[in-house]
């Protein structure tokens, strides 16, 4: 029963992970970028759905959809201002730009007088519930969590599958080249792909909010998605949350079995192994470039 | 307009292109010599901190600039070397043969730290310096006996041969032997072979395999200098704050450290100590321009973070080369007046080096 129980409780971290880790693959996938902002747009959802539950007096769904939609907005926004502009450049510069971009997110946040330097908790009509399932007791937020997540999958999954738009998204993220010889807008898609990634990691952030406390620096849980998307390999989408629950996993045996400390460092260790062993990740294709 | 008239073969790889600029670089270090007996105490501190700030960048140019491998947990070299060095000073051990110690060390680990960029490359091996730089914050954080866990550790003062170096000035020496040390180093570096192995690793790693560039092993050489410096720089930090602890050499300062060199130009020396001073002065600048803003934002918390955020972002986008590019193109309108041209530096076009399957 205790075993279940951590499973659980790692499933429903390794979510997040995975969802933010989707947020990573997503804009690697179309514009060969390492958006080190992730956490960061994460954090603004959180904010934005905080906003909305506090100042609007939303309700928690009503707040969370608000905030996905302006966030995908503020990915269009960053697409098209800042990153568009210097694609070209060598990957490690606008990577130097995502890091400007969570700086930046992360001072703003903190420069609104009042809010920004507070802890905040977002109440969710299901906080504190738990749920009997044959002596299994589960937190309904962790369950919200994976339901949720398991949802979000599910669409992204239609839309990479069944929609014009995903199917170019697809197409694009292969060959951008042969894309936009077959009359694919690659441009207007790579903006649409960091609108999509801001809003799942909208959704991350929403999805947490109720779990720990909304602040400014929530943003370095990001970090540990990293270790994510590389164990589930930086070029599969199934391989992001995979990865997530992976790691959430491994967190949350180590946190438990292991003495205080390796918690916070096993996923690096779990990224470092994996690297040495199979740099591709698990679901990546072995390629090598031609040169 | 200056032309240099060359009659020997060695003057293609001379330090200084000519007599002017040997007046200058000489002139630089003469102030530098004699900044203490002007500068009050602050200033020196500051002066100090750039100079030790300059050699960890030196490290992190050779590596980000010159090899073209990046490492997004550099700090944690310099923590190494500022935990080696604050545990001999401790034991008593004069100041030399503790640096060394510390370099040697950090360049032990940086060679650790570069297996993976031999079988990984771009943003991966970034991925994988990073969980190394996180791994070693806790390391420090952890290992209690050693490093003092997250209370810190109190650093004791310099030993060199008997004499206890406690004033600001004669530490300030020590910092400007180093950096003079570790700059000239890595100018004769790079105009050795293996300095040009470097370049052409960094340039193409394909190509720079063909013309029988060992590519294993100039990659460890590189992460084993620039972590040695790295180590150097921590050390003499350490003994510089006299206070050492986990979160100074954290990732926060592992970014800030990657902003120095690409704010002062990635691949050149110069750049190394402009970014340096960006970084150390950029605060002072910031604390002097509160007073022209309203308190409500002069006061905020955030208020460096977002500066420092849209200097990066601005730099990458309007003047990818950093300040040392910027003052290249002054210098060269200065010396050409009036024919600079527009076009001069115009980059063509570069499109996306992919990483994936054609």
């Amino acid at each position: 029963m205790l075993l279940l129980q951590i499973i659980v409780a790692g499933i429903a971290q390794g979510c997040v992970y995975g969802l933010i880790a989707l947020g990573f693959v997503l804009i690697y996938k179309a514009t060969e970028t390492v958006n080190f902002a992730q956490g960061e747009l994460m954090m603004l959802g959180a904010f934005c759905g905080l906003a909305g539950v506090t100042v609007l007096g939303l309700p928690l769904w009503a707040a969370g959809i608000l905030a996905v939609v302006a966030m995908a907005v503020a990915g269009l926004v960053i697409e098209r201002g800042i990153i568009r502009p210097v694609l070209g450049q060598p990957a490690f510069s606008i990577v130097m730009i995502t890091f400007g971009l969570g700086y930046m997110a992360r001072g703003l946040v903190t420069m609104i007088p009042g809010i920004g330097t507070d802890t905040h908790s977002l109440a969710a009509p299901y906080k504190g519930e738990v749920l009997n399932v044959g002596g299994l007791v589960l937190a309904a937020e962790q369950m919200v969590i994976i339901a949720a997540t398991t949802l979000l999958c599910a669409g992204l999954f239609a839309l990479f599958r069944y929609s014009r738009i995903g199917v170019a998204m697809q197409a694009s993220s292969q060959n951008q080249l042969a894309a936009y010889y077959m009359g694919i807008p690659v441009q207007r898609l790579n903006g649409l792909v960091w609108a999509l990634a801001a809003a799942v990691a909208a959704v991350a952030g929403v999805l947490l909010a109720p779990q720990t406390f909304v602040h400014a620096n929530m943003g370095f849980i990001g970090l540990k998605a990293f270790p994510a998307a590389i164990v589930g390999g930086f070029s599969s989408l199934p391989g992001a949350i995979v990865g997530g629950l992976l790691i959430g996993l491994v967190e949350a045996f180590s946190g438990f079995y292991l003495p205080e400390g390796f918690k916070d460092v096993m996923p690096y260790v779990v990224v470092l192994v994996m690297l040495a062993v199979k740099p591709t990740g698990l679901f990546g294709g072995n390629a090598r470039k031609k040169v | 307009m200056r032309f240099v008239f060359k009659t020997r073969y060695d003057q293609d790889i001379d330090l200084a292109k000519d007599g002017v600029q040997q007046f200058w670089y000489a002139g630089l270090l003469v102030a530098l010599l004699v900044a203490p007996l002007f500068l009050p105490d602050y200033w020196l501190a500051q002066l100090t901190f750039v100079l030790i700030y300059g050699i960890v960048a030196v490290g992190l140019m050779l590596l980000a600039g010159f090899t073209g491998q990046f490492s997004i947990g550099h700090a944690a070299f310099m923590g190494v070397g500022a935990y080696m060095e604050a545990f001999l000073a401790a034991k008593g051990w004069p100041l030399p043969l503790s640096l060394a110690c510390a370099m040697g060390l950090s360049a032990a680990v940086g060679v650790v730290v570069g297996l993976p960029a031999l079988r990984v490359k771009g943003m991966y091996l970034g991925i994988a310096t990073l969980s190394f730089g996180f791994i070693v914050e806790e390391v420090f954080a952890r290992w209690e006996s050693v490093t003092g866990g997250n209370t810190g550790k109190p650093v004791v003062n310099a030993q060199l041969f008997g004499w206890t170096l406690d004033g600001a000035a004669p530490f300030y020496f020590v910092c400007l032997v180093c950096a003079v040390a570790a700059t000239v180093m890595a100018l004769n570096l790079l105009r050795s072979p293996t300095g040009r192995a470097f370049v052409a690793v960094r340039d193409s790693e394909i190509s720079a395999q063909s013309m029988g560039i060992h590519l294993a092993r100039y990659k460890s050489m590189s992460f084993a200098i620039s972590a040695a410096l790295a180590g150097l720089g921590g050390a003499l930090y350490a003994h510089k704050l006299q206070f050492i602890s986990p979160e100074q050499f954290s990732l926060v300062q592992s970014i800030d450290l990657l902003l120095m060199v690409v704010i002062g130009g990635l691949g050149s020396i110069h750049g190394a100590f402009l970014g340096a001073i960006f970084l150390i002065g950029m605060p002072q600048l910031i604390s002097l321009g509160k007073d022209f803003l309203p308190p409500a934002i002069a006061q905020a918390a955030g208020l460096q973070g977002v500066i420092y955020g849209a200097i990066l972002v601005a730099v990458v986008m309007l003047e990818p080369t950093g300040m040392y590019g910027r003052w290249v193109k002054v210098r060269t309108w200065l010396e050409l007046y009036p024919f600079y041209r527009r076009g001069m530096f115009k980059r063509q076009k570069s499109f996306q080096k992919s990483e994936r399957l054609k």
